[in-house]
């Protein structure tokens, strides 16, 4: 419990540095004076809050998710990005920025999480048709499905020009976040919680089906529940900031070395953690290349490829 | 009681079980012996509606197992498989506990902590019980995997090979705790062997299947003869008494 305080105190302070630092000076003394006061209050407003809020909510929902997604399939190794969610998520809203450009974010939305569904289920079912189910098939066969549709999809936004918002959703980038950008986070704060009520189900889930149901868990709605539920945030996430890579694989690795899989106990701090990584890259991000911005993916990518390689080296065998 | 009637199971062409009909009674334990793939363990999967029935019924107490609600029969029976592979970090206690869940649904009461504690000392796994499965030996798991179907506390509890992983003194301590179970919990307890002395030893009843049939059925003193071991295993295996029990010697 100690330990847990200290871990939410410093996502705190961590969002407190978010809130303060970027291109337009926010120290405690603007607030002060009279006239820079207002401009100050507006840009805290309009797009620190926005942004900060953004970054927690995404990055607890993305953490989440990969758990989820790690615990149904009873592989480390998978998670949105490798299980072809993200890319069956951009071709579903690709196709409705094609065909209804008119539609409401939350009608894209929820078309890009039945994509994202669809995909997902596929990947499943692909797998139950590999005879041989080493640990290391599973997110091959992930990386070559994603690999497939994200082609599919990149083709088609080649020929209609739709490239640069195919990329958009694909890295994660919080520049853009502003009040009116990102409310839709919050679905996917609900669907977090919705997976912590479930922990314990979810988590026998992950003990596999010939266990849940001698425990007369109902597997297949439990599977089918933490699949839209990762379909759902992936689809939010990608809608609104874009893809942040990696993060669904490391989070939930490093909190299963730390205190193993019971959910109920460990999904608090990939909650935590997730945020805490999120908020940290976003912030490198933006100290790195002052005032210019690198985007979040790419931090990501890089802090994200390290740690990975560092967990696999260490955690070999307890991953094997 | 379980009654078995008329039960088949096939994958396309290929039959495993045919029509078999069996009542196995309640209380004591009952082994069903025979050589591999003559359907055992698919037998024991339909029993515990792991494996869908191709046709005839299974009922546990009257209950028809693919009709009754899944959480129901989770506190009538219990099933415990071979080559469990959990990939999940959980302790030794988180998995036990879990056994309580068809009750507790994951709310877990005073009453059940302290059935896990009775089930984790029943196994002799207090010293483990902090510990992660991945960092047990094989035997461990196995003990661990036990106590949960023990703290899952039905009536009838079924294993596939519960001797799996054990070494000898293990092996002997798991059918003692068996047999314990099932005189002092009025547990009715279902197993597969491999090993037919242990059934011999410790079994009320033993049920033979030789080709996805029934072979033989009755006390362990009808099944243990030469004669009987030759229709089920088509081999000739010497039978002797030795201090009151039948044992088969069958290595040379």
């Amino acid at each position: 419990m100690k330990r847990f305080l200290l871990a939410a105190a410093t996502v705190i302070v961590l969002a407190l540095i978010s809130l303060l630092i970027g291109a337009g000076d926010l120290s405690l003394s603007a607030f002060i004076s009279p006239q820079e006061g207002q401009y100050a209050t507006q840009i805290l407003l309009i797009s620190r809050i926005p942004r900060t809020l953004a970054l927690i909510l995404a990055g607890t929902a993305m953490a989440v998710a990969g758990t989820i997604m790690q615990m149904l399939t009873r592989n480390r190794f998978v998670e949105p990005s490798t299980a072809g969610t993200v890319e069956s998520a951009s071709l579903g809203l690709l196709i409705v920025t094609l065909f209804a450009p008119d539609a409401p974010v939350i009608g894209k939305m929820l078309i890009a999480a039945a994509f994202a569904l669809a995909g997902t289920a596929l990947f499943l079912r692909i797998l139950r048709f590999v005879p041989l189910r080493s640990v290391l098939v599973v997110p091959l066969v992930g990386i070559m499905l994603s690999g497939i549709i994200g082609a599919t999809t990149t083709f088609f936004a080649y020929r209609f020009d739709l490239l640069q918002s195919l990329n958009a959703w694909t890295t994660g980038d919080f520049s853009g976040v502003l009040r009116g950008r990102y409310e839709l986070l919050w679905i996917a704060f609900v669907l977090t919680l919705l997976a912590y009520l479930a922990a314990d189900r979810l988590t026998l889930a992950g003990m596999g089906r010939d266990f849940a149901t001698n425990l007369g868990l109902r597997y297949r709605s439990v599977v089918s529940f933490g699949l839209i539920i990762v379909a759902m945030v992936t689809a939010t996430i990608v809608v609104t900031v874009g893809m942040l890579p990696f993060l669904g694989l490391i989070v939930p690795n490093v909190v299963s070395l730390m205190m193993g899989d019971n959910m109920r106990r460990s999904l608090p701090w990939v909650a935590l953690l997730g945020a805490g990584l999120v908020l940290t890259c976003d912030i490198v991000g933006r100290v790195a290349y002052h005032p210019y911005e690198i985007p979040i993916g790419t931090i990501m990518g890089i802090v994200g490829s390290g740690l990975f390689l560092f967990l696999l080296l260490k955690g070999r065998e307890r991953l094997a | 009681m379980i009654e078995i009637s008329n039960v088949r199971k096939s994958y396309g062409d290929t039959i495993v079980v045919q029509n078999v009909s069996l009542q196995i009674p309640r209380r004591g334990i009952t082994s069903i012996i025979g050589p591999n793939g003559a359907g055992k363990s698919t037998l024991l999967s339909m029993i515990s509606r792991l494996a869908p029935i191709t046709a005839g019924t299974v009922k546990v107490d009257g209950l028809d197992v693919t009709k009754t609600p899944s959480d129901v029969l989770a506190k009538r029976l219990s099933i415990l498989r071979q080559d469990n592979r959990v990939t999940s970090r959980l302790t030794v206690r988180d998995l036990v506990e879990f056994g309580r869940y068809p009750y507790s649904k994951g709310r877990l009461t005073a009453e059940d902590r302290a059935q896990a504690d009775k089930a984790i000392g029943f196994l002799g796994l207090e010293a483990l019980s902090d510990r992660f499965l991945d960092e047990l030996s094989g035997g461990q798991r196995q003990r661990a995997y036990v106590a949960m179907v023990l703290c899952q506390d039905t009536d009838y509890v079924l294993f596939d090979e519960p001797l799996n992983n054990l070494d000898m003194k293990h092996a002997v301590g798991m059918m003692k705790l068996l047999r314990q179970a099932a005189d002092t919990m009025g547990k009715t307890i279902v197993l597969v062997l491999h090993d037919i002395n242990f059934a011999s030893c410790y079994s009320d009843f033993i049920v033979a299947m030789r080709d996805g049939a029934v072979v033989r059925h009755g006390p362990p003193a009808e099944i243990m003869t030469s004669e009987a071991m030759r229709e089920i295993y088509d081999m000739d295996v010497e039978i002797r008494e030795i201090q009151g029990r039948r044992i088969s010697i069958y290595y040379t």
